[in-house]
C-alpha cells in the first residue's frame, strides 16, 4: 500500500511540475508576442537614420538619439494635443458614463414591457456598422435642423456637438456595451435595498441616487475607463464629425506629414520612425494609468457582473 | 416623475403604470438617441441605397435610381463580392481561434501561479493599445511590416514545414491543416485580438460557486469530469457573448477589407449611394451570420438560474 501511495504522489507531482513548467513556457510566449510591438517601437524611436540602413543594427541602435522624440514632441504640439486630448476624452466618457447608468438602470430595475426590447435594440446598435448610418449621420450634423423643427440650419461638423450628442445619447460607438454592463449589473443588486428605500417613501429617482448609484461605483468605474481608452485612440469618429481637433490622434496621423512634408510617402522609413516614436508619446499616458490602475480595471470587470450571471 | 406624494398619486397612476413611466424616464437618453441618432440615419441609408446623391449648396438632392446601386454592387464593382467573401471567411477562422486561445488563456490566468497579475497586465494590454488610431497606422507602417515579417517568417521557414509533416501523419483532411497552419502565422494578431474575451471568461470562471466543486469532490469526481459537467456548461453563456463580441469586433474594424472598400465608395467618386448599398449588403452578410451562430449555439448553452 506504501509504495503504491508513494508512487501515486510521486507521479502526481510530476504532472503538476510538468503542467507549470509548460504553463511558463506558453506564457512567456504569449506576453512576449503581446510586448512585442511595443518594444519594437521602443527600440526604433531611439535609432538614427543611419541605423535604419545598418543591417547588423536589429533591436539595439547603434546611434542612438533623441531627435525623434523632438521632433514627434514639437510637431505634434504635445502639450497642447494632450490637453485637448484629455478635455474631450474626459467630456466624451463622463457623458457615456451617465447616460448609459441611467439606461441600464432603466431597464435593469424597472418591470416594464419595453425593457426586454430596449435592452435587445441597444445590442442591436453594437451590431451594426457604423458605416451604414454614418453618412446621413454626417449630413444630418451637416445640415442640423432637428427634423426641421429649427428655423436654421445649424453646421455642427468641426465642433464638439456631434460627440456630445452621441455620448449622451448612448449612441456612441460600442455604447451599447456599456449599457450591457451598467445593465447586468444592476441586475444582479439585491432587490430588498431599493424596496427598503420605497418603503421609506423616497421616489425612483432618489432610491437611485442616494442607495443604488454608489453601490454601482464599480461597474461606473469599468465603464468610465473603457470609454475614456476608446475616446483617447479615437480617430474614426473624430476625423468624420471634427477633423479640425488638435488631439493626439489626430496630431498623429498628421505627424509624418508635418515633420517631412510631401515626400513623406516616399520616405517611408522616416515616416516609420516618426510613427513609433508619436504611437509612443500617444499611448504613454494610458501605460501610465494602466499600470497605476489594472489591479482595479481588473478587479472592477470581475465585480460587473459582465458575465451575465 | 414625481413620487414624493404616493398617496394622491395612487388614484391616478397604478404602481405598475408608475414602474412602466419611471423605467421609460431612465431610458429617455437612450430612446432618444436609438430614435434620431441611429434609427433615423440608418432609414435614410436605406433610401440613399436605392438614390443618387447630389450635394447642392443648400443640402442634398436625391435621383431615384432602383436596383441600380445595387447592381453595381454586385456587377460592376471590380473586388467587393471577392473582397467580402475573403472577409468572411477570414473572420470565421479566425474567430475560431480567438475563441480557442481565450478560453485556454483564461482557464490558465485563473490558476494560482507566481506573477499571475503581471501575466494578467500583459494579456489585457491589448485592450489598451490595439485600438483606433494605432492599428491604422500599424496596418501602413514600414517597420511593424519588415519586424513582424520576420517574425512570420520564423513560424513559415522553422515551424510550419515541421508541423504539416507531422499533421499528414493523422489523415487530416487537407482544409483543417490549411486552417491550423494559417492561425499559427497569424497567432500574434489572434493573441492581440482576445483581450476581451479573456477578460469576459475569467470574469465568469471566478463567478461560478466553489460549492460546485466541492459538491463533485465529495462524489470523487476527478479534474476531467469537473471540466465538461462544471466548468464548461457554466460559462457557455459567455462563450456565446464572446462569439459575438468576436464577430462584430472582426466586421466593424476599420483596418477591414471592407469597410475601406466602402469608405473609398463613399467619399470617392463612386458616391453615396453605392457606398450605403455596399454597406446594406455587408450588413446582411453579417446579420445572416449572427442569426446563424445564435441559432446553433443558444441550444448549446446552458443557464444556470
Amino acid at each position: 500500500m506504501g509504495v503504491m501511495e508513494h508512487r501515486l504522489h510521486w507521479k502526481r507531482s510530476l504532472f503538476r511540475y510538468g503542467w507549470s513548467l509548460a504553463r511558463a513556457v506558453i506564457l512567456i510566449g504569449v506576453c512576449y508576442i503581446v510586448i512585442f510591438p511595443v518594444l519594437s517601437k521602443l527600440a526604433s524611436s531611439f535609432m538614427s537614420r543611419s541605423d535604419l540602413w545598418d543591417t547588423t543594427v536589429a533591436w539595439i541602435p547603434r546611434h542612438p538619439t533623441l531627435r525623434n522624440y523632438e521632433l514627434a514632441w514639437n510637431y505634434m504640439n504635445y502639450p497642447t494635443a494632450f490637453w485637448n486630448s484629455v478635455k474631450l476624452a474626459v467630456l466624451v466618457s463622463a457623458l457615456q458614463l451617465a447616460s448609459s447608468t441611467l439606461v441600464g438602470y432603466g431597464i435593469a430595475r424597472f418591470h416594464f414591457k419595453g425593457a426586454k426590447v430596449l435592452f435587445t435594440l441597444a445590442i442591436i446598435t453594437l451590431v451594426v456598422p457604423p458605416e451604414l448610418f454614418i453618412i446621413p449621420l454626417y449630413l444630418n450634423f451637416r445640415y442640423f435642423d432637428f427634423l426641421g423643427l429649427l428655423p436654421v440650419q445649424l453646421n455642427f461638423i468641426n465642433t464638439v456637438w456631434p460627440a456630445v450628442i452621441t455620448a449622451a445619447t448612448c449612441t456612441g460607438p460600442r455604447n451599447g456595451l456599456f449599457i450591457y454592463i451598467m445593465r447586468q449589473y444592476f441586475k444582479g443588486m439585491p432587490r430588498d435595498l431599493e424596496e427598503a428605500a420605497y418603503v421609506d417613501g423616497a421616489g425612483a429617482f432618489r432610491t437611485f441616487s442616494k442607495i443604488m448609484l454608489p453601490a454601482a461605483v464599480p461597474a461606473m468605474v469599468t465603464v468610465f475607463l473603457f470609454a475614456f481608452v476608446w475616446q483617447w485612440n479615437d480617430y474614426y469618429m473624430t476625423q468624420m464629425f471634427y477633423s479640425s481637433a488638435t488631439t493626439l490622434p489626430m496630431m498623429l496621423d498628421k505627424l509624418p506629414n508635418s515633420v517631412l512634408g510631401m515626400r513623406w510617402e516616399a520616405s517611408l522609413p522616416e515616416t516609420s520612425l516618426l510613427n513609433n516614436t508619436g504611437s509612443l508619446l500617444l499611448i504613454a499616458p494610458l501605460v501610465i494609468l494602466y499600470v497605476f490602475l489594472q489591479r482595479f480595471f481588473v478587479e472592477s470587470v470581475q465585480r460587473t457582473g459582465i458575465t451575465g450571471q | 416623475m414625481k413620487m414624493r406624494k404616493p398617496k394622491r398619486r395612487l388614484f391616478s397612476l397604478t404602481l405598475r403604470q408608475q414602474n412602466t413611466l419611471a423605467g421609460y424616464l431612465f431610458s429617455l437618453p437612450f430612446i432618444l438617441g436609438f430614435l434620431f441618432v441611429f434609427l433615423y440615419p440608418t432609414i435614410l441609408s436605406a433610401v440613399f441605397s436605392f438614390n443618387e446623391l447630389v450635394i447642392t449648396k443648400t443640402g442634398y438632392e436625391l435621383k431615384y435610381v432602383g436596383l441600380e446601386n445595387y447592381r453595381h454592387v454586385f456587377r460592376v464593382h471590380p473586388t467587393f463580392i471577392r473582397d467580402l467573401t475573403e472577409t468572411t471567411i477570414n473572420m470565421l477562422s479566425q474567430a475560431f481561434w480567438i475563441l480557442v486561445f481565450s478560453f485556454f488563456a483564461a482557464i490558465i490566468l485563473n490558476q494560482n501561479f507566481r506573477g499571475r497579475l503581471i501575466a494578467r497586465a500583459v494579456l489585457f494590454l491589448p485592450i489598451v493599445m490595439a485600438s483606433g488610431i494605432i492599428l491604422k497606422i500599424e496596418a501602413r507602417d514600414y517597420m511593424t511590416g519588415i519586424l513582424e515579417y520576420g517574425m512570420e517568417s520564423v513560424s513559415a521557414f522553422l515551424v510550419t514545414p515541421a508541423l504539416s509533416v507531422y499533421l499528414s501523419k493523422f489523415q487530416l483532411p487537407d482544409a483543417l491543416i490549411t486552417n491550423i497552419l494559417a492561425a499559427i502565422e497569424s497567432l500574434p494578431n489572434i493573441i492581440r485580438s482576445s483581450g476581451i474575451q479573456i477578460l469576459v471568461l475569467l470574469a465568469g470562471l471566478q463567478a461560478i460557486p466553489r460549492s460546485l466543486y466541492e459538491a463533485s469532490e465529495v462524489e470523487g469526481a476527478t479534474g476531467w469530469e469537473n471540466f465538461w459537467l462544471i466548468t464548461l456548461p457554466m460559462v457557455s453563456p459567455l462563450i456565446l457573448t464572446n462569439i459575438v463580441y468576436t464577430i462584430v469586433d472582426y466586421f466593424t474594424s476599420t483596418s477591414n477589407l471592407i469597410v475601406s472598400n466602402i469608405r473609398a465608395a463613399a467619399f470617392g467618386t463612386l458616391g453615396y449611394g453605392i457606398g450605403s448599398a455596399m454597406s446594406w449588403v455587408y450588413f446582411g452578410v453579417i446579420g445572416g451570420i449572427l442569426v446563424i451562430t445564435f441559432v446553433i449555439f443558444s441550444r448549446l448553452v446552458f443557464y444556470h438560474e
